[in-house]
């Protein structure tokens, strides 16, 4: 293993991005924007939290941000590891140049994980800094919510580019928003209480990282308690998921890519 | 076997790759030494790309032997491909960054310091003639000249070996001189040059050996004036009849060449005189609509070896 090789394909992703990073960066300060004036303030307004009260009495905006941000993170890693991995890997065959250099499979992969990452970092520094700006962060300890967030990114994103390297066209990224990322946005604890949902699907949801990186970035900006066997808990399973990502999604990019 | 003056740079013996039941080569041995412009030659399908990215160290061999610098792929992949140049039969450059960087960002994934590959991708844009399009987007260069960057792409860890798909399949005559000037100055730096193509002229030009490939075997191998030499004749009549005229021609050539060839669209006669056949033929009283006398080229010779055309 070579990781200096790998930093290159880190590279490689920043000098598309060095064109590109404009239009991102507005979209990603727009998009967070739009959402909590929307969903937070506008339809906020409509949540008494007298008789409502969602959490510790705080207003839906508050309660909102949070968890947009983690179901953020999950985005950007679907978005980052779909098209653009298939393109490099078929269409556009820039795996297939890079592997006749002495780069291999495994640090092509470990170099596009890192971009992933580098991407949810400035994502979610772009949504905490908007959150700051409409005052829904409660403490300073709540920048913990930057390095939660792309650490629930992370949980998804080795498993979405174990699946995008098992495609042989782009029908099945349809099915992975719509059976996965659509319905974890909804129902994974960002719009409302876990609690709310019947027990099937509170059980369903607990399975799956959003709900855990969503209740871990809810309790550090709203500064509400959390039991640290609980916290450590949430970690845990995100950590397990991105390690478990990350060998799958290695061991298929060794298999697609040696022929 | 095609054997060459050792140290062989790269050396196959029984070389074997499979797709799940597909044998795309079957046992082939050759050996190719520094220095030497080597060819494969062969339909689609023949099993060259296979073989070329077996050497390239990029696909596993299947069974058989296999050494590239004297090294096996199997373990040394990384050792090996940094001294190798690879032209890919697609194209394969990066379209979401600039041409320069192209050669920027290939030279860095082969440790290049960025003050190095920036050097180098200068350089060899001047070598290939895009100096002045070296800032812009990939897409709207036209064929030869992408097929000049992912040649310059190719070079920019300067290999010993440089491993070239189909060169200037798809390209324009003018386009395919420049590439082939291009690979005739790096021959005669000493850059050794490994090459498939389904073109005669190309394998012609450039090889200096050569394998003839079908089916996953190796079915000839020599010299270009080699293999003309022992599987054809000094000169081809080519014959075209009327449409309706050719199948009625049963046995009237008979005895005018050493060997007769009727093509769906024109009859081959092999034969030392194209002369003296021509002069055959008409006493015979066939009328043929057009004749030519030409030299034998290495696809008679792969016509001879495989009852079929190179390009299908």
């Amino acid at each position: 293993m070579n990781l200096a090789r790998a930093g290159v394909v880190l590279e490689r992703n920043a000098l598309n991005y060095r064109r590109t990073w404009r239009g991102s960066i507005i979209v990603s300060f727009v998009s967070p924007i739009l959402f909590l004036a929307a969903m937070g303030l506008g339809l906020g307004s409509l949540i008494s939290h007298g008789q409502h009260r969602l959490v510790a009495g705080y207003p839906y905006l508050d309660y909102l941000a949070p968890g947009l941000l983690a179901a953020t993170a999950m985005q950007t890693a679907a978005l980052e590891t779909m098209y653009p991995i298939l393109a490099k890997l078929m269409w556009d065959k820039i795996y297939e140049s890079i592997l006749a250099t002495p780069v291999r499979v495994a640090e092509v992969f470990i170099g596009e994980l890192s971009w992933i990452c580098v991407r949810l970092l400035i994502v979610t520094t772009t949504f905490f800094t908007v959150m700051v700006a409409f005052r829904v962060v409660h403490t300073p300890a709540g920048i913990l919510a930057i390095p939660i967030a792309v650490l629930t990114g992370l949980a998804f994103g080795g498993a979405f580019m174990a699946y995008s390297s098992n495609q042989r066209n782009d029908s099945g990224f349809a099915a992975l928003n719509r059976f996965v990322v659509i319905p974890l946005f909804l129902l994974a604890g960002t719009f409302f209480p876990i609690t709310n949902l019947p027990a099937v699907f509170q059980a369903i949801a607990w399975l799956t990282p959003l709900a855990h990186g969503v209740a871990l970035t809810r309790a550090v900006t709203l500064a509400t308690p959390m039991a640290p066997p609980a916290a450590l808990g949430h970690l845990a399973v995100l950590v397990a998921y991105a390690a478990v990502g990350f060998v799958i999604g290695r061991r298929n990019f060794e298999r697609r890519l040696t022929v | 076997m095609s054997t060459a003056p050792s140290p062989a740079l790269i050396h196959a013996r029984g070389l074997v790759k499979r797709f799940g039941d597909f044998v795309a080569v079957d046992g082939i041995d050759f050996d190719v030494a520094a220095g030497e412009a080597f060819g494969f030659l062969g339909p689609n399908g023949a099993g060259k790309t296979s073989t070329m990215r077996m050497i390239g160290s990029v696909s596993p061999v299947t069974a058989g032997t296999l050494r590239v610098f004297g090294l096996d792929p199997a373990t040394d992949g990384p050792r090996i491909r940094a001294r190798l140049g690879v032209v890919p039969q697609a194209d394969s450059l990066d379209l979401e960054i600039t041409v320069r960087d192209n050669l920027f960002i290939y030279g860095r994934f082969f440790d290049l310091s960025a003050a190095e590959a920036r050097r180098r991708a200068d350089e060899l844009l001047e070598f290939v003639q895009l100096s002045e399009r070296a800032k812009d987007e990939v897409e709207p260069l036209s064929g030869g000249m992408k097929r000049r960057l992912v040649i310059a792409r190719g070079l920019v860890n300067e290999p010993d070996l440089l491993l070239l798909d189909e060169p200037t399949t798809g390209l324009d005559p003018q386009a395919r001189h420049l590439v082939w000037d291009r690979l005739y100055r790096l021959k005669r730096r000493g850059v050794t040059l490994v090459l498939t193509t389904h073109y005669m002229d190309e394998a012609e030009q450039l090889c200096d050996r050569l394998v003839v490939m079908d089916k996953g075997k190796i079915v000839a191998h020599g010299s270009p004036r080699e293999l003309i030499d022992r599987y054809s004749t000094r000169e081809v009549l080519e014959l075209r009849f009327p449409a309706d005229g050719q199948p009625q021609l049963d046995g009237r050539l008979e005895g005018l060449a050493d060997r007769v060839e009727v093509l769906p669209d024109r009859v081959l006669l092999y034969t030392g005189d194209g002369e003296a056949a021509i002069a055959g033929v008409h006493q015979r009283g066939l009328q043929p609509i057009s004749s030519l006398i030409r030299r034998s080229t290495l696809e008679d010779v792969f016509l001879r070896l495989t009852g079929r055309s190179l390009v299908e």
